[in-house]
């Protein structure tokens, strides 16, 4: 039966009808200093197959050795998502040809996990807060990077050829993997989004991977099945792959939910399958058939022994955790001074560390949130890209904080310096150099247009000295416009009183 | 026949410290009898790459250290200078390494194996790469991509696999000493069926690391020799603990010299020696029998203590065998697909999609047996057969170590003998891969158990060398080089002298080689 449609349902009328049913996996790039079975670098963008060794290449005799590192790293997250470590675990062969996988196996965890049975309490806009159940959280080597050549899709099929970099070919991965989850309703898109947050959030304090979604290195697997209201049994469910920004796990949930409903109520069923997902029209298409015929022959892995957990060890590493999200939270609102309403909408735009960071960087709470939730989120927002990928540091935001501080440049000119910045042309001294944006606060070149501006405008003039201070507005636009907007807006009011002769 | 090949390494050990002999001559000697008597139309074909110039180099750098004494002459391992042969599973720097396959041939291997940097660290010379079956599957040696291997023997026979290589090599005095691999009986019932001593070590006593993996829970390296004296200095050296290889046991290396040492005094007073009742009798040959029973004579005269054990599952050990070995081999090879190394083969026709290739590569790289092994392994691994199969296969695995616990609760080490038959000869089993099978009965269950096993010589039967095997505890493998060594010492005594020099004089002329 064909399940396609060109149609969508509008979101509101199929959760009418219907009740979403959610699951994720979320794999998450270790940030330890070797790869998972080898001593290769784990290092990002560095030149392709570079940082790889024959155990990583896969080549004939070689043999894997578990990186306890990696392994401590995964208890750690396991701890974090309360989740149970297990005593004892092993690693096991996941088996299938492809190229980007040297062994054509993929060393994983099968049916014993190192932690399990754990949940994460998920806050949402509102303030609710809704508890996600996980299933398990698995340690597993990444497969290398293919760059298909050719072709119209950029996919393997039609492409002339590939061009595979085995860099990231054993790069530890965690995987998370939650229990269904069923109630969110409405909310799914929001939670979607909110849940995949909430890891990246863990992760990174943690310190355990450096969880920039943008290189992959926290890449989430959405499943979504609708079930109609009041019935007992799941809907079948697409797995759409790979959605690498919270926005994108936002809208792929949403685009899903308005997909099933449309396939539904066609008549027609959904077919179990992976889905792919473009970011440029928010849309996702068939990727392949996923089925109970997928048949990847598991068996324990020979060649390493079980990782046996003590309960020291387990001790030791709980004891490295950070505080929790939600406490730190309440500090951090605590300590920036910021209303219910300020901090909700900071954590919602998922900026907290980013603001945590600027702050630490040099500024204040309020300067950090002022570039944050204003300027960078109007970029991103018109870039479609979440704030936290638009390649500001905060070290850019003190720097800007500090030009106009030191009166080099003004508000009006930070933003447009920002823009450049997100645009890559440098660091904001480098393009205000570059792009000759200094203010001018050279009274004499700024005294020479504000005579002229003056001169002009007598009846302004008047109406100042006769007490209407707020009328120097009326002399801005002829002044800027004579320094071409890089005049100090309060400096020019200085001087013009002090022309005046009137107490400012 | 030259003096020097003839020696034992032990001996040829002792002359090269004395100066009486320099190593650049040992190794000259060794590679004038390869050339002599492997090539040739009905040569032993016990080499697929003779490493010539760098044999001669570390030999000559031996020469020199030796020569100026000091420090660095006393440094040197005691075998330094004794050629040395290497199983070409195992990978090397400066050699090809083909598995004798042709999925890697030329193929040039980037790293040394853990025990390659231990031979090179100690200065053997290595003389060269030996042959096997395909990826070390077969026990024959039949099943090389590059010609069978010839039982110095008796040209027209096996030499055992797979290892028939190295065990031809050391037979046919091409060399003292090489290294095998033992996976079912790969080096045992080599060493068996040409009147050599060979070991498979404690699973995890010797380094897996580059030795291209068969099937990585039952793999295990270990020495391949004319003496069991020689098999306890080449076992200790390549030995210990090796942090690239996670299985392997982190304890240091048995006093094995000292057992061999022990034992060939040939007293075997208060050794209690445990006699299998399931790997005698039925399927053993009349000759094999025979001379085991002689064995069982002479160590009960020398103060052994012989008594009967059972081993009820080992009737099940084959089969389990057959699950878990191709399940591991399936999976091992799949790296083996011409995207990265070694051979790659387009289809004669059609699209050129990875699948394809890497489909057109595995088709024409791989041999029959290989292939047999790994659509066994695929099936016995699908979903739905698992349980039934490669999880029966484990339980039986259990078993198989229960009954050995029970044995050695009795005996300190057990006997057999190594294989049930004397050589075959080349060609009667090649149909009939199931027969060919049954030559491993002996030998699986200790690799099945993960414990250590050694064959040594135990006289003739029609004139073809029969093996007699000990087998002991996991670690324990030092109680196997005082009952091997008290074993050949008892039987040199009533020979006259080793069987080996029983063997017929091979030369150009009979192997159709130079001269």
């Amino acid at each position: 039966m064909a399940s396609y449609t060109d149609e969508l349902v509008d979101f509101d009328v199929a959760l009418e009808k219907y009740d979403p049913v959610l699951g994720f996996e979320v794999h998450v790039e270790l940030n330890t200093k070797t790869k998972m079975f080898s001593s290769a670098p784990n290092v990002f963008g560095d030149v392709p197959n570079t940082n790889v060794t024959p155990v990583c290449l896969g080549l004939p005799g070689v043999l894997p050795v578990v990186n306890k590192t990696a392994v401590e790293y995964a208890i750690m997250i396991g701890l974090a998502l309360n989740c149970k470590i297990a005593e004892r675990c092993g690693f096991a062969r996941k088996n299938y040809f492809y190229p980007d996988t040297p062994k054509n196996f993929q060393t994983s965890q099968y049916d014993d996990p190192i932690a399990y049975d754990g949940w994460l309490d998920i806050e949402l806009s509102d303030g609710e807060v809704f508890r996600v159940e996980i299933e398990r959280a698995h340690m597993e080597e990444d497969a290398g990077k293919l760059t298909h050549m050719g072709g119209a899709t950029g996919r393997i099929q039609g492409a002339d050829y590939s061009l595979v970099d085995y860099n990231r070919s054993g790069v530890p991965l965690v995987e998370i993997v939650t229990k269904t989850i069923e109630g969110a309703g409405k909310r799914a898109p929001e939670l979607a989004k909110a849940y995949v947050a909430a890891i990246r959030e863990i992760v990174k304090a943690l310190d355990v991977s450096d969880a920039k979604m943008e290189r992959g290195n926290v890449r989430c697997d959405a499943n979504v099945s609708l079930m109609l209201k009041g019935a007992e049994k799941f809907g079948t469910r697409t797995e759409t792959k790979n959605v690498n920004s919270l926005r994108a796990v936002e809208h792929a949930v949403r685009f899903e939910i308005e997909r099933h409903a449309a396939v539904l109520n066609s008549g027609a069923a959904i077919v179990q399958e992976t889905r792919h997902w473009h970011e440029d029209t928010r849309t996702t298409t068939s990727g392949r058939p996923k089925s109970d015929a997928d048949d990847y022959r598991y068996f324990p892995e020979p060649d390493l022994v079980p990782v046996v957990t003590t309960p020291e060890w387990i001790e030791e590493l709980r004891a490295r955790l950070p505080e929790p999200p939600a406490e730190r939270r309440k500090r951090l609102q605590a300590d920036w001074g910021y209303s219910d309403a300020e901090f909700r909408d900071v954590v919602n735009a998922g900026v907290t560390e980013a603001i945590e960071e600027t702050i630490a960087a040099g500024t204040t709470a309020a300067v950090a949130r002022k570039w944050w939730m204003g300027e960078i989120a109007r970029l991103a927002k018109n870039a479609d890209k979440d704030v936290t990928d638009m390649g500001v540091e905060p070290a850019t935001i003190v720097e800007l904080n500090s030009l106009i501080e030191g009166k080099k440049i003004n508000d009006k000119i930070a933003r447009q310096v920002l823009e450049f910045v997100v645009a890559g042309e440098g660091t904001p001294s480098q393009i205000v150099e570059k792009r000759s944006l200094a203010v001018v606060n050279d009274d004499s070149a700024l005294g020479a247009a504000i005579d002229a501006a003056m001169e002009a405008m007598p009846d302004v003039v008047a109406k100042v000295k006769g007490g209407k201070l707020q009328a120097i507005g009326a002399l801005m636009g002829p002044v800027m416009k004579a320094t071409r907007g890089q005049a100090d807006a309060g400096r020019v009011r200085e001087l013009v009183l002090e022309k005046l002769g009137i107490e400012g | 026949m030259n003096e020097i090949i003839h020696l034992s390494a032990t001996e040829l050990a002792a002359k090269l410290r004395a100066g009486e002999i320099t190593s650049v001559a040992a190794v000259q000697a060794h590679l004038d009898r390869i050339a002599e008597v492997d090539g040739g139309e009905r040569g032993v074909n016990a080499f697929l790459h003779v490493n010539t110039e760098e044999a001669l180099a570390v030999a000559a750098e031996v020469d020199a250290i030796r020569a100026a004494g000091g420090a660095d002459a006393q440094a040197l391992h005691p075998f330094a200078g004794v050629p040395i042969a290497i199983k070409d599973l195992i990978v090397t720097k400066g050699q090809p390494t083909t598995a004798a396959s042709k999925m890697l041939e030329g193929w040039m291997s980037p790293y040394d194996a853990t025990v390659i940097e231990k031979i090179r660290a100690a200065k053997l010379p290595m003389l060269g790469k030996t042959n096997l079956d395909e990826f070390a599957m077969g026990s024959s040696t039949e099943h090389s991509a590059y010609g069978p291997t010839r039982n110095p023997w008796d040209l027209d026979r096996i030499p055992g696999g797979s290892g028939g290589g190295s065990a031809a090599a050391v037979a046919a005095f091409e060399a003292p000493l090489a290294l095998g691999t033992d996976t079912g009986g790969s080096i045992r019932q080599p060493g068996a069926v040409t009147g050599t001593v060979g070991v498979k070590p404690t699973y995890g006593g010797v380094s897996r690391y580059g030795a291209i993996a068969m099937a990585s829970s039952l793999d295990q390296i270990g020495p391949v020799t004319r003496t069991v004296l020689d098999s306890a200095y080449l076992h200790e050296l390549i030995g210990g603990h090796d942090a690239a290889d996670s299985t392997s046991l982190n304890e240091p290396v048995p006093a094995l010299i000292a057992a061999a040492e022990q034992g060939a005094s040939g007293d075997m007073t208060g050794v209690r020696v445990g006699v299998i009742k399931e790997l005698q009798g039925e399927g053993y040959e009349a000759g094999v029998q025979a001379r085991f029973d002689e064995s069982l004579e002479a160590l009960r005269a020398a103060g052994a203590e012989i008594v009967e054990v059972s081993c009820p599952n080992f009737k099940y050990a084959l089969g389990a065998y057959y699950l878990i070995m191709p399940s591991e081999v399936s999976s091992n090879l799949a790296k083996f697909d011409g995207v990265r190394f070694g051979t790659r083969v387009l289809p004669a026709e059609g699209p050129l999609t990875i699948e394809r290739v890497m489909g057109a590569t595995r088709a024409a790289g791989f041999g029959d047996e290989v292939k047999r092994r790994i659509i066994l392994g695929t099936y016995a691994l699908s979903a739905g057969y698992y349980d039934a199969y490669y999880g029966s296969a484990q339980k039986v695995r259990t078993l198989i170590q229960r009954d050995f616990d029970a044995a050695f609760a009795q005996a300190d080490v057990l006997i057999s003998p190594t294989s049930p038959t004397v050589a075959f000869e080349l060609g009667s089993k090649t149909d009939d891969p199931l027969a060919m099978y049954l030559n491993d009965v002996a030998t699986i269950p200790a690799n099945m158990a993960g414990i250590p096993g050694i064959t040594v010589p135990g006289g003739l039967s029609e004139g073809l060398p029969v093996g007699i095997q000990f087998l002991a505890p996991a670690r324990e493998d030092a109680r196997l080089y005082r009952a091997g060594a008290a074993l050949e010492k008892l039987l040199e005594d009533k020979w006259g002298g080793r069987l080996i020099d029983q063997a017929p004089e091979l030369s150009a002329a009979t192997t159709g080689g130079v001269s």
